[in-house]
């Protein structure tokens, strides 16, 4: 090499060392970023409406129901789990849906003997986010139904009586609506964004069996942003209906 | 060692193109048809804004007389060519949206992000061709949206181009429901495109650079236009979630903005100006970057202090984050706070002196080649100094609480956007134009639009800092109402007549334009005797651009070179040398 370019003032590097990541993770880190900064705005603006407000908020659990939600918590985290089973079969090249392992004696224990390949757990995936949406869906039709609306609580409804009674404050109801709905409603966004990225995903990559273990850049640049979004569901979680 | 020039490889790839006319000028995903597409579509909204601003100057010069022209205008906006106060409100609003998101912003980055960075780096296109051809497509839908906002019942937005709220927030307040909704779903739309395009930018530049494209062998225009995209890809969404915000607030009854149920009207325009500052130095870091591309180029030197105009770049991207403060002196905010406001964006002018006098430093003592493109940088450099002083004047609290909100506010981002970004675009658009459309812009019109252009934009705007501070508030529909502006009236007349002239002179640069695409001279593959690598292939470059990866040996600014007989150096051409190969610095 350094022969071959004796002549020249300085010798050419082979090539340019660039982030040493492919074009497609690099680009979702970055686009990542993004993200962050528009729930930044979202999550930013709840905080100062609600402790910038002198009124007291309405107490976690009264309107908000905090078992299903963390269930559906539960769910979404399982649904970041079954990504990291989908990313870690294709990097073994196990393309399949699931298998048995006759080395081991079949019992009860199915995770013994039964192995999940990327179709599985991609489907699995697919799923625990589909039904985390479901579950929003429902969620925000309950909540509709009983009086609690983007623009604040409805009177005459069952929280319309909470309020009556004092135990949700009036004052605050408004911006509880506004904040509750966007924030969450944008993580829902982003979630069936999600869900119809990796539908469209499944059909075309990965039931024709075109990752391998030798390319699998697609299972992990998507599972980067299911990741993300999980994170921002924990985050979203514990600020709006724990505290 | 002969120039290089477009071999005989070069032009048989060329060939090789056989997409079909829909897939190579309509949804191309070549990086540098995207580039021209949103040359054409943000020269039509300069166009439209321009001509918005006519027709305020219009009422400001000469209020209550019907305008030239306001019979083809319906009763709505202008009855008996008269324009209304309600009308006029839309024509601020939509002239600075239309100018800010739809002309200068895509100009400088839509435009010369795209066409500059993979011929400049030496990579085929973009990281994410597709996602890049979806970056004009989301751009061009948020335009039509726009556009369609100024047709619609009520009229369009009228609650500025800050759109701050209650006023925007509440239809009641402006008397504007539908074309404020639709100002918001198109900056959504907008924010999407600029999104997708910065992380095209950022990922292309840090990973197919050529071989040999050190980070510090980048052109400076490619560093500016990378930081900017940073600054993009992080500041747009806010915008986006503060857009979507106040969309909610007009249609679905939420309450961020509305003080009545414990909204914040503050809290828009924190969200507003932490993306809006960013949004300065989106505006004006390319044209930085490309003017000292320019300025070397017509100076026939080495810039002068490469690094320092690498870390000042870095530092106006940084210090950005921490000024936006400045925006909101009047609005009631911690006066201790404002004062910390007030030093960091002091700060900023130390970057931007380093800029300034390294261009000054370039050009001292060059053998200064004052073509069309060098005209419009100088003049570039030269506006900016003076919209750059104001600047620091009102970054003082105690000069901002007396100039807020008038005429020389206004004097100052026209001395920013208009004498900054937009001459460096004049001469940008004139210096790549030949590798764009393989022809070269007639420099004799050139000349007389950039004269013309420098001598009416003074007289524009100059005299508007004096109607500042005679207390002129800005975005007022009839400046004769108040006794204390009767007296400045004249100036308003000065102003406007000279905006008409300076409307009137872009039409030179209007036919320049359209008549050199089809008869301009013949271009060569290195018109200026440049040294990037997009002046090594052919105008306009071929799908694909570079028949073989370059390697690049050199920075950008090998200009008079004593190594070489010519005063350019590619910096994909070797040199021979004396000096033995141990004395060799190791690896790159």
């Amino acid at each position: 090499m350094a022969h071959a370019h004796a002549a020249v003032m300085q010798p050419p590097a082979a090539a340019e060392p660039g982030s040493g990541v492919y074009n497609e993770k690099l680009g979702m880190w970055i686009f990542l970023g993004s993200e962050v900064m528009f729930f930044t705005a979202l999550i930013g603006s709840y905080i100062i409406l609600r402790f910038g407000t002198p009124h007291p908020w309405a107490p976690p659990g009264v309107i908000l129901n905090i078992p299903v939600t963390a269930f559906n918590t539960f769910l979404l985290i399982c649904s970041s789990v079954f990504m990291v089973k989908a990313y870690a079969a294709i990097a073994d090249g196990k393309k399949h849906f699931l298998r048995t392992d006759p080395s081991v004696p079949h019992d009860w224990r199915l995770w013994r003997w039964v192995d999940g390949g990327l179709k599985f757990w991609f489907l699995m995936t697919i799923l625990g986010g589909a039904t985390f949406v479901g579950i929003q869906v429902y969620e925000y039709i309950h909540l509709a139904h009983n009086g609690f609306l983007p623009s604040g609580i409805k009177e005459g409804t069952h929280f319309g009586e909470l309020v009556a009674q004092g135990i949700v404050p009036a004052a605050t109801a408004g911006i509880y609506g506004s904040t509750f709905y966007t924030m969450t409603g944008f993580h829902g966004f982003h979630v069936t964004c999600g869900v119809v990225s990796m539908l469209y995903l499944f059909f075309k990559k990965v039931l024709p069996e075109k990752y391998s273990e030798h390319d699998y850049r697609g299972v992990e640049t998507i599972g980067l942003y299911w990741h993300f979004v999980d994170l921002v569901w924990i985050i979203l979680f514990t600020i709006v209906y724990l505290i | 060692m002969a120039t290089i020039a477009a071999t005989a490889d070069q032009l048989a790839y060329a060939h090789a193109d056989d997409r079909s006319f829909l897939r190579k000028y309509i949804f191309s995903t070549d990086h540098k048809i995207i580039g021209i597409q949103f040359l054409i579509l943000s020269l039509f909204f300069l166009l439209v804004g321009g001509t918005l601003a006519m027709m305020m100057r219009w009422q400001l010069g000469f209020p209550g007389r019907p305008i030239p022209g306001g019979a083809a205008l319906p009763e709505t906006m202008a009855p008996g060519g008269i324009l209304l106060p309600e009308f006029y409100n839309s024509l601020v609003t939509m002239h600075g949206t239309f100018m800010v998101f739809f002309a200068i912003m895509p100009l400088l980055v839509g435009v010369f992000a795209n066409f500059l960075i993979p011929l400049k780096i030496g990579a085929p296109d973009m990281a994410f061709p597709r996602l890049n051809m979806a970056s004009f497509w989301t751009q061009f839908v948020a335009g039509v949206i726009m556009f369609a906002s100024l047709l619609v019942e009520g009229g369009a937005a009228g609650a500025g181009w800050t759109a701050y709220a209650p006023l925007s927030a509440n239809p009641e307040y402006s008397g504007v429901s539908l074309g404020q909704q639709l100002w918001c779903v198109s900056l959504v739309f907008l924010g999407l495109s600029s999104i997708l395009g910065s992380t095209n930018y950022i990922a292309t530049v840090i990973n197919l650079r050529a071989p040999g494209m050190t980070w510090f062998r980048l052109p400076l225009s490619v560093w500016a236009l990378f930081v900017t995209a940073i600054l993009g890809l992080l500041a747009i969404p806010i915008l986006s979630g503060a857009a979507i915000m106040l969309l909610f607030d007009q249609t679905i009854g939420t309450h961020f903005f509305l003080p009545p149920e414990g909204g914040q009207p503050l809290l828009w325009q924190h969200l507003f100006w932490f993306f809006g500052h960013p949004e300065v130095y989106i505006l004006i870091l390319p044209a930085m970057g490309m003017v000292s591309d320019i300025i070397a180029n017509g100076s026939r030197k080495p810039i002068f202090g490469y690094h320092s105009m690498v870390f000042a770049i870095i530092a106006i991207g940084f210090l950005g984050w921490i000024v936006w403060g400045h925006h909101m002196f009047q609005s009631g905010m911690n006066p201790t706070l404002a004062t910390s406001f007030m030093i960091s964006t002091l700060l900023i002018a130390v970057p931007s002196a380093i800029k300034t006098f390294n261009w000054l430093g370039t050009m001292w003592r060059g053998n200064l080649q004052f073509h069309v493109p060098m005209l419009h940088a100088v003049a570039f450099v030269a506006m900016f100094v003076i919209g750059g002083l104001s600047g620091v004047y009102m970054a003082s609290t105690p000069v901002d609480i007396y100039i807020h909100d008038t005429y020389f506010i206004v004097a100052h981002i026209h001395y920013v956007l208009f004498g900054g970004s937009l001459f460096a675009l004049f001469g940008a658009i004139t210096y790549w134009y030949p590798k764009m459309f393989g022809r070269m812009m007639n420099p004799f019109w050139g000349k007389v639009h950039f004269w013309l252009t420098f001598l009416f934009y003074n007289l524009t705007f100059f005299p508007m800092h004096q109607l500042g501070l005679g207390g002129h508030m800005r975005r007022i529909y009839d400046p004769t109402q108040y006794a204390f502006l009767q007296p400045l009236q004249p100036i308003n007349e000065f102003i406007s007549i000279n905006a008409f002239l300076l409307f009137a002179v872009q039409s030179i640069f209007a036919l320049n334009f359209i008549l050199s695409w089809f008869f301009g001279k013949k271009a060569e593959t290195n018109p200026w005797k440049d040294n990037g690598l997009e002046w090594t292939v052919p105008s306009p470059p071929p799908h694909g651009n570079f028949a073989t990866t370059p390697r690049v040996y050199h920075g950008p600014y090998e200009y008079s070179s004593p190594l070489v007989e010519e005063d350019y150096l590619p910096q994909n051409r070797p040199v021979e040398t004396t000096k033995a190969p141990a004395e060799q610095p190791a690896g790159r």
